[in-house]
């Protein structure tokens, strides 16, 4: 298989009785790039990225995340990826050190690794005099920080972001698309959903889905070439106003 | 006459500030914006004028109602459309809207004028269960039950979280027409594009109001010190732009970056500058802003 490839899936489907959620999409992702999976409400999103993260088996067509076959090998790709969700992603009655703790434990690291990665993110985040503070007393931003670093920890191949930065103040949506930036500047690929459509003018490349199918695909620059557009956001109107489903 | 009235209203909840003197109006017929992210205390000012919540100090009247003395009168005067799901799942869209109409002493008839734009959206399923709904169906129907009993004023708390693009703008083409029928919205979002969308607005951080005004005139107040700058790697451009003399903020926008620089700032220099550190196609233009600019640069004062 081709180095150079994070993610590679060819005619992805899934059904839910006679209901097509993902109708056969293809997409490749490079290593190191940060792909931006968009879409309306209900075109899928969800679903695909379920199906990419191991969690859920495809009704129908073939592909590999971190070198791993999604059919054969969905264990192995949870252990290769981390995943991070702005609904969930971190327990509030734990503390920083602890949280980062469990998940880092949970994707297998070694505890005296842990101690030496989370001593080392501290130090980065500046948050060395908030280790033993609980989750529920941080603020929002410091939250989606630390929830970040607890997928990442263990140094996985590509990192996955659904919805990561949901009603979180600008500046905050910033400095947090910084760390993104930094992480795939060394080498992770991160795979992110938003409904922000400034978010995907940062991305190297962008996915739009509508009623289960992929209905464009390239990097931002050349989307808006194609549908003579300003913005992301222009793109995306274009291209999910057609879809019937919610 | 205002339709809301907010004088020094605070609220703690333990040691935690949600609201810390929090004092603006909003005149009759408008739509109000209330922005601000995630914990700014938006939906504690909701609950608090919805009567659903008590302020610790401060006073606010609904309709010429306080919020405290009169809240039994205050409650048929107005509807609250929360940010969780506010239907009965296990209830028809029919039943949904039948119930709320009762709980007010309405007849769906008596008002169905004022719903019938978005309730006709969802005639086609009278029969199905509010909890089987899509997220924008849902929604549609949590909007006519909130307006069932023609409320004088209208509390919309996030309507428009975690909806695609598309929806939300549908979304804001709804309001328009309810206020023409005289109805007051005060409307809270986490999204500052929508800003554009209300008549007038108040930015909320940390339960300050950081300034209110028209959105338009808000903006002006941002000054002319804002650049927009590219260059082929953006990243690179970011950081050396944030050590550049004369460069107070420096952040991501869309496909560009915007800086905030001080009054001697030479744009042309600056890219000429940058492109001989080794930085190619550098682009530094004025740029206008708007009000995600704004709530940078006021939260960034607030500390």
């Amino acid at each position: 298989m081709d180095k150079e490839i994070a993610i590679s899936v060819k005619e992805l489907t899934k059904k839910f009785g006679d209901f097509t959620a993902v109708d056969r999409i293809n997409l490749q992702v490079k290593k190191g790039e940060i792909f931006g999976f968009l879409g309306a409400n209900g075109a899928g999103k969800t679903t695909a990225m379920r199906m990419l993260c191991g969690l859920s088996y495809p009704t129908s067509g073939s592909g590999t995340v971190a070198g791993y076959d999604i059919f054969r090998q969905a264990e192995e790709i949870k252990r290769h990826i981390g995943y991070m969700s702005q609904k969930f992603s971190l327990y509030e009655q734990l503390t920083v050190w602890e949280n980062l703790n469990l998940f880092a434990t949970i994707y297998g690291m070694p505890a005296k690794k842990i101690k030496e990665k989370a001593g080392e993110a501290f130090r980065t985040l500046g948050m060395e005099d908030m280790r033993n503070v609980l989750v529920r007393e941080i603020p929002l931003g410091w939250k989606q920080k630390l929830a970040f670093t607890a997928a990442t920890l263990h140094s996985p191949d590509i990192v996955f972001l659904d919805e990561p930065t949901g009603g979180v103040d600008p500046a905050t949506r910033r400095r947090f698309w910084e760390m993104i930036y930094r992480a795939s500047s060394e080498g992770m690929t991160v795979f992110v959903t938003t409904h922000y459509l400034d978010e995907a003018e940062y991305c190297s490349r962008v996915s739009i889905m509508a009623d289960g199918r992929i209905k464009a695909l390239d990097s931002p620059a050349a989307l808006k070439r194609l549908y003579r557009a300003a913005t992301m956001d222009e793109v995306f109107r274009t291209v999910a106003k057609g879809a019937t489903r919610e | 006459m205002n339709a809301i009235e907010i004088r020094n209203v605070t609220k703690r909840y333990g040691k935690l500030v949600a609201l810390d003197r929090v004092t603006f109006s909003v005149e009759e017929g408008t739509v109000f914006g209330l922005i601000g992210p995630d914990g700014a205390g938006k939906t504690t000012l909701h609950q608090i004028l919805t009567t659903l919540l008590a302020p610790d100090e401060g006073t606010a009247a609904v309709a010429g109602l306080d919020v405290a003395r009169d809240f039994r009168k205050l409650r048929t005067q107005i509807g609250y459309m929360p940010e969780r799901f506010s239907l009965y799942p296990d209830l028809t869209v029919s039943e949904n809207l039948h119930f709320f109409a009762s709980l007010f002493g309405v007849d769906v008839k008596d008002n169905f004028d004022l719903i019938a734009p978005i309730f006709s959206q969802l005639s086609r399923f009278p029969d199905r269960m509010a909890g089987a709904l899509s997220g924008g169906m849902k929604q549609k129907l949590a909007l006519s039950c909130a307006l069932i009993h023609r409320p004088k004023v209208l509390f919309l708390d996030e309507p428009t979280t975690g909806v695609d693009a598309v929806s939300r703008s549908e979304f804001w083409d709804m309001l328009p027409a309810l206020k023409e029928r005289g109805i007051t919205i005060l409307v809270s979002t986490s999204y500052m594009d929508e800003a554009e969308r209300c008549e007038r607005i108040a930015l909320i951080n940390k339960g300050k109001i950081l300034d209110a005004d028209t959105p338009e005139r808000l903006v002006e107040g941002l000054g002319g010190n804002l650049y927009s700058a590219s260059c082929g790697d953006m990243y690179p451009l970011l950081e050396a732009l944030r050590r550049y003399p004369g460069v107070n903020d420096c952040y991501t926008f869309g496909a560009a970056l915007h800086l905030v620089a001080d009054e001697g700032f030479n744009p042309d220099e600056a890219a000429r500058k940058l492109e001989q550190s080794g930085l190619a196609e550098v682009r530094i233009r004025p740029a206008k802003g708007n009000i995600e600019d704004l709530f940078i640069k006021l939260a960034k004062n607030d500390g």
